[in-house]
Parts: C-alpha cells; sequence; structure tokens
C-alpha cells in the first residue's frame, strides 16, 4: 500500500474509534502533548495504561474471587482504572467502571462480576484497536511518511 | 450554602469559555466588517458583556458573602478614580445628560485603599444613576468628612500636608470654575505640562502605586508621618426617577428590584446595590440612600481611608518626580472638578467600525484650545487633566482609547477641525450613529477589564520575587502524573511530584510553593486531609496537626518561612457534581479542575493563581 493510502487509512481508523466511542477527546488531548521535546508521549502514555490496567484487572479478578468480597477495596482500584481510562480517553472502559462501581456501592457481587467481565471485554478491544493504531502509524514512518493528526 | 458554592462553581466555569467568546469578538471587531456586521457584533459584545457583570457579581456577592473577599490597600488617586469613572460612563452614554464630578479641595491627593473595589462601587451606583435618570445631569461629589458616629474606632480623620483641616461639606464646589488659590498655583505648571504630558501619556490605569499585602509604598511620602485615617464622603446623586419611599428598605437586598415594572423596563440583576453595600460595609463604611420621586436620588457612602502623607502641592518636584514613574497624568492632581457635557462623536467612528470605544483609558490625546469655557459651556468636555486647572476649562475630552488603536490615530488630526465647526451643537453623543437601539453599552466593561488587568500587574508584582514559580502535582496514578506534568511542561513549568497526602504535607514543610495540585482520593491520606493540615499550618504557623497524624517535620532541614501565605491549592476531582466542589471548599481548597485534566483547564487555573 503507499503512502497516501496508508495515510488515509489512519485517517479512517481513527474517525471510527472516535465515532464507536472507544476514544473520546482526551485521547485528542494526548496527542496535542506530543511533540518534537516528546515524540513517542501518546505510545509511552497508552503503554503505560496498558500495564496499569492489566494490574488492576488481575487485582479486580482476584478480590471477587474471595469468599467474603472486600467492596472497598474492589472499589478502589475500579476508581483507579475508571481515573486512568479517562485520562487516556479510553471512553467505554471508563463507561463500565462506571457502572462498576455503583455495584460496589450496592456490594451487589453478581452485578460485580459482570462489569468486571464486561471492562475486560472493552479493555481488550481498545487494546487491540490502540495496538492496531499504532502499527499503522509505525508502517506511515517507515515509509518515510508523517503521521497526521 | 451549598446552591451558593455551585453557583459560584459554576459561575467560574462559565466564565472562561464565555470571556472567550467576548475576546473573539473583540478581536473580530478590529477587522473588516460591513454596516450589518458590525451592527451585529455590537449586540454580541455587548450581550456578552452583560453576562460577564453578572457572573462577576454572583461570583463577588459570594465572595463578600462568605468572607472570602480580600480587600486590597493600595495607594491611589481619588480625583483619578472620579475622573476615569466618569469618562468611562461619558463614553457609552447614549441619552442627553451631563455628567459631573466634584472633588473637594481638602480630600487628600492620595489615600490608601481598595481601589478597584472603590471604582466598582462607583461605577456601579453611577451606572445605576445613569440608567434610572433620563434627563439632567448624574453626578459625583467626593469631600472630606469628620469621623461618623457609626466609626467603632477612634480614628483621626486627617489633614495631612498642606490641606485645610477638617473641613466637611465644602461640597459646594459647583459649576464655578473659579479656581481655588490652590490650583491657580498650579496652573502654570499645567500649561508648561501640558503638552509634555499628552505627548508622553501612556497611561490607562490607575495611577496608584499597587501594593502588596497592606504595605504602602516606601517612597518619600512615607518617611516621617505617620498615617492617618480619613473619612470621605461620596454622593452619587441624579436628577432621575427616584425611588418611592416604601421601596427605600429593600433596595440593598439581593435580586430586589424597585418594582417587576422597573425590572422590566430596566434590567438588571438587582445585585449591583447588594454588592456595594457589602463591599462598603466589608471596608467600615456605609451606603444610604435618599430620594424624592421624580426629583433624583442621591446615593451616600462613607468610608475610611488611610492618609497617605504625600504632598498635596504639585510645586513639590520630589512628587513630581515620583509621579513619572507611575501611570500619572501629573497635571490634574489637584483638579477638582470634572464635567462631561453631551456631545456627539458623530462621524468620527463610523469609519471605524463598531469601534470599542467603551474601552475608555484616560489616556486623552486632547489638548487645550484657548477660549473660557463660558462661551463654549454647551459643547465641550472640561478636562482640566490636559489643560490645567477648572478655571480654563478648554479642551474637549478626547474620548480616547488604548494607544496604538486607529481610533486614536484616525480623529488627532481631525480634532482640531472637529471642535471648531461644531461648536454650537449640542447633540446626542452617540457612538453608533446608524445603529439600532442596543442594550447599554458596556458600562462597567472597561472597568472590569481594568480590573481584572489591575489584579494581573499586582499579581506580577507579587511574584517578581521568584522566577518560576513552583508547582507541586499530588497523585498516585502514574499515568494522570504523565499526563499532567507533560502538559505543565507545554505550559513552561517543571513540578514536583509526589504520591500522596501526606507525601505532599512534607514536601509544603520543606519548600515554599506557589501553587499545589492536589488529587482528592488518594491511598495514605487523601487530598482533602493533606489540605486541612496545609491550611492548619498557615493559620497557626504550626505542624502541630501533621504531627499528631504522624507526619514529622524533617528537622534537619528548615522549613519555608512565610506560614502566613496561603498556598493555592487546586483539587483535580474526579466527580465534578457539586457535592464534590462543596467538600473541596469546604477542605480548604481554593478550586478545582475536573478530571480528566485538560490542558486549556490546566492552564487558566494557572493563570488565575499565578497570575
Amino acid at each position: 500500500m503507499d503512502l497516501v493510502q496508508l495515510q488515509r487509512q489512519l485517517v479512517d481508523y481513527k474517525t471510527s474509534l472516535y465515532n464507536e466511542g472507544f476514544l473520546d477527546e482526551q485521547f485528542t488531548q494526548l496527542q496535542e502533548l506530543q511533540d518534537e521535546n516528546n515524540p513517542d508521549f501518546v505510545v509511552e502514555v497508552v503503554s503505560l495504561f496498558f500495564e496499569d490496567s492489566e494490574r488492576l484487572l488481575n487485582e479486580l479478578t482476584k478480590a471477587l474471587e474471595q469468599q467474603s468480597v472486600d467492596f472497598k477495596r474492589v472499589d478502589a482500584h475500579v476508581h483507579q482504572l475508571k481515573g486512568s481510562s479517562s485520562s487516556i480517553g479510553a471512553q467505554r472502559v471508563q463507561k463500565v467502571c462506571i457502572a462498576f462501581r455503583n455495584y460496589c456501592e450496592e456490594q451487589n457481587i453478581e452485578g460485580c462480576v459482570k462489569c468486571l467481565q464486561q471492562v475486560r471485554h472493552e479493555y481488550s478491544l481498545v487494546k487491540t484497536k490502540l495496538e492496531s493504531m499504532f502499527q499503522l502509524q509505525q508502517q506511515i514512518l517507515s515509509a518515510g511518511g508523517s503521521i497526521p493528526m | 450554602m451549598r446552591a451558593k458554592q455551585m453557583l459560584a462553581t459554576m459561575s467560574h466555569e462559565i466564565r472562561s469559555p464565555l470571556s472567550g467568546v467576548v475576546s473573539m469578538a473583540e478581536i473580530l471587531s478590529t477587522t473588516k466588517l460591513d454596516r450589518e456586521q458590525k451592527q451585529l457584533l455590537d449586540v454580541m459584545l455587548s450581550s456578552g458583556d452583560l453576562v460577564l457583570q453578572l457572573i462577576n457579581d454572583i461570583l463577588d456577592l459570594s465572595k463578600v458573602e462568605s468572607g472570602v473577599m480580600k480587600l486590597e490597600a493600595t495607594k491611589f488617586r481619588p480625583r483619578e478614580v472620579v475622573k476615569h469613572v466618569l469618562q468611562t460612563a461619558a463614553a457609552s452614554l447614549q441619552k442627553i445628560l451631563t455628567l459631573e464630578g466634584h472633588v473637594a479641595d481638602d480630600v487628600p491627593i492620595d489615600v490608601i485603599g481598595d481601589v478597584l473595589r472603590i471604582r466598582q462601587i462607583l461605577t456601579n451606583l453611577i451606572s445605576n444613576a445613569i440608567k434610572f435618570t433620563h434627563e439632567g445631569k448624574v453626578g459625583v461629589k467626593l469631600y472630606l468628612v469628620p469621623e461618623p458616629p457609626f466609626a467603632k474606632e477612634g480614628s483621626q480623620h486627617g489633614s495631612d500636608g498642606s490641606t485645610a483641616n477638617q473641613s466637611t461639606t465644602s461640597a459646594s464646589k459647583t459649576e464655578s470654575y473659579t479656581s481655588t488659590s490652590k490650583t491657580s498655583s498650579d496652573q502654570n505648571e499645567f500649561h508648561g505640562k501640558k503638552n509634555e504630558g499628552l505627548c508622553q501619556n501612556n497611561s490607562h490605569r490607575e495611577p496608584g502605586t499597587p501594593v502588596t499585602n497592606g504595605t504602602t509604598d516606601g517612597s518619600e511620602e512615607q518617611v516621617e508621618l505617620p498615617a492617618t485615617t480619613v473619612w470621605l464622603r461620596c454622593d452619587v446623586y441624579d436628577t432621575g426617577i427616584g425611588i418611592p419611599e416604601n421601596a427605600l428598605p429593600t433596595l440593598f437586598k439581593k435580586y430586589m428590584q424597585v418594582s417587576a415594572d422597573h425590572a422590566r423596563k430596566y434590567g438588571g440583576t438587582g445585585l449591583g446595590l447588594a454588592i456595594c453595600k457589602q463591599l462598603v460595609e466589608l471596608m467600615g463604611g456605609r451606603l444610604t440612600v435618599s430620594s424624592r420621586v421624580n426629583c433624583g436620588s442621591t446615593f451616600t457612602f462613607i468610608l475610611p481611608y488611610k492618609g497617605s502623607t504625600s504632598c498635596d502641592s504639585s510645586d513639590d518636584p520630589d512628587d513630581l518626580s515620583d509621579m513619572v514613574d507611575h501611570d500619572a497624568m501629573d497635571e490634574d492632581e489637584t483638579a477638582g472638578f470634572f464635567q462631561f457635557l453631551p456631545r456627539t462623536l458623530g462621524s468620527l467612528f463610523s469609519s471605524n467600525g463598531s469601534s470599542r470605544t467603551q474601552k475608555l483609558m484616560p489616556h486623552n490625546i486632547g489638548y487645550a484650545k484657548s477660549h473660557k469655557l463660558d462661551g463654549l459651556s454647551e459643547n465641550c468636555y472640561s478636562f482640566p487633566m490636559n489643560n490645567g486647572p477648572p478655571k480654563e476649562i478648554d479642551s474637549a475630552v478626547q474620548i480616547s482609547s488604548e494607544p496604538g488603536s486607529s481610533i486614536s490615530h484616525s480623529w488627532d488630526p481631525d480634532n482640531k477641525s472637529w471642535i471648531c465647526s461644531e461648536k454650537s451643537q449640542a447633540v446626542e453623543m452617540k457612538i453608533n450613529t446608524s445603529g439600532p437601539q442596543l442594550p447599554p453599552k458596556r458600562q462597567k466593561k472597561p472597568d472590569v477589564g481594568s480590573l481584572s488587568k489591575l489584579n494581573g500587574r499586582q499579581q506580577v508584582l507579587k511574584n517578581s520575587t521568584t522566577s518560576k514559580p513552583k508547582i507541586l502535582l499530588v497523585e498516585d496514578s502514574k499515568i494522570n502524573v504523565m499526563v499532567a506534568q507533560s502538559m505543565l511542561k507545554q505550559l513552561g513549568h517543571t513540578i514536583d511530584v509526589v504520591n500522596n497526602g501526606a507525601e505532599a504535607v512534607c514536601a509544603v514543610q520543606k519548600h515554599g510553593y506557589d501553587l499545589v495540585l492536589m488529587d482528592v482520593c488518594m491511598p495514605v491520606m487523601d487530598g482533602l486531609q493533606a489540605t486541612r493540615l496545609i491550611r492548619s499550618f498557615e493559620e497557626t504557623g504550626n505542624w502541630d496537626a501533621a504531627a499528631k497524624v504522624g507526619i514529622e517535620q524533617d528537622s534537619s532541614q528548615p522549613g519555608h518561612t512565610s506560614p502566613t501565605k496561603r498556598i493555592p491549592i487546586i483539587a483535580m476531582t474526579a466527580n465534578a457534581l457539586s457535592e464534590s466542589a462543596d467538600e473541596c471548599y469546604a477542605n480548604g481548597m481554593d478550586s478545582f479542575v475536573s478530571k480528566p485534566v485538560t490542558f486549556q483547564n490546566l492552564k487558566e487555573c494557572l493563570e488565575q493563581y499565578l497570575g
């Protein structure tokens, strides 16, 4: 695929992510923070997000497997996940977290377990999509082009 | 209480984008526009301003009521203030009214007080007066009075320097242009200085010397004599529709208008007088009113001021040289009378489109003509400041704008001929000669503008000792830290980062910060508690409260030395609902930004709190 086609594909892909709610304006904020002084900012932050989220999801799984669930602890983790997903613009993940927190408040185990499933699902979706997007970007860069923002 | 705080919070949030809209509109107005576009833009600007005024009113009121409002102590010149306020009002006047100002001779040249608030009060009263007066005049009388009975402390009312002692109502300084001996001695000065003043004149604002924290400028004025307290009484009078007796008691209450009809006909929120009253009382004074229906009203406020011991006589060379440093107009130091007669500005502005002439600053490019006032009493503005004492009021008031704008250039050369040719006409002054009837034009805007600009300047002065503001970021999430840090870096700041409230307290113990960005929910210690501990230190001067919860001060390092300086602490809260905002304020935070933090929010917050 030639450079222009790649670039167009990237733009379309990004647009679809916004349209489908995977990303929101906060992601745009991140992109705007990337410049010559900080050329890999977005990838760095997002990678950090992946790491952090995986840790949190594991903690959540463990916490919900307990005999007696510590909802405060669960809520604390979800709160963190909500915060970080909102900071990078992972909108759908953030939304599930909001619902998740409500269930925690209600101390509703079933609700929590369901939400955990959902959040895992949304997380893996957005992770895949972001990774694809980064790959596309990398291809463009390797072909000598620049990333259309 | 909550509703009020929420209103205050939202008002803050609303104000920023609204300012943005108004600023953009202002910029638009300097571009090439056809007549229709200019008219539309004018409406936009007026409306935007009105809303901004409203918001500022609301914020002011809640600030005053919650006791958060801090009063400044600035040295300023009452005559200047009166003149500027009248000038501004005159500029946007759309009715045939005479505006006048009398400042008694015994009023000191300089006094110390919260000039911004005083301007605000004066502007408010004057614009009210104008609003409710359809013919005749609106004026300001300022004079020294003995300490009023309601004053608690026994403060000596001052006479400083060469002023007459304890003359009370020398308010009989009316339309006569006979100068007093004092001003006549200044005549030569004024004449001599006149052209100089014109050329060098770059001042826009209060010539007062901004001071910080109530200390006064250590110039020569302060050396020998202790400051005294002077009580100045200010009457804002008009020949307007008056106020019925039964409406007087509720006049200063919030949201009250004289009647529903009044509200409908004249608009307004009814907040202005309430704010004025609160402010006046906060400053230790009183605001009263007397009125007769169909005759007019007089609003009176009496305030105490610390007298500065600066010389009154403008002959004093020290004084003059000192003034050169300020944005001062030397000549009018003792001029006590100003009058703005109705006048047309007609074609002057049409070439400039929707000229923002309301953004008037007392930077007058006007100059003297040698005709006596009597001959021209119908048609010119007496403006002693450029031309000398009241006796020789010759120049027309030049409604000028800030230097560099096209308005000042465009009519400068025209001036001469304009004055001469329109001698015999006294026409209603309009800015927009052909526009439709627009809402009251931006009467407060220059004041607000200058208020905020002056604030900015004062803040700059405060920060002038540190070249770079020190910011502390308190945040547990690594991702949020990364994002915030990057934003702050783009804004040109380097920051210290800690991950919880306890670490934040330690950091504050060790260093002085100019701003703290505090996450609310954190492990170990949350943001609210950390803020409480920091405030406790600021209030008590010690860290006992922190020690109680286990935070030991590192004794090897001396803590920073100014415990009473309040650090702005900004909450970063994920919960943007009003409950959370309330909690933040209740725990001592100054403001908040909602998460996720955006670049713009951060920028505005920093601008607000770092100046």
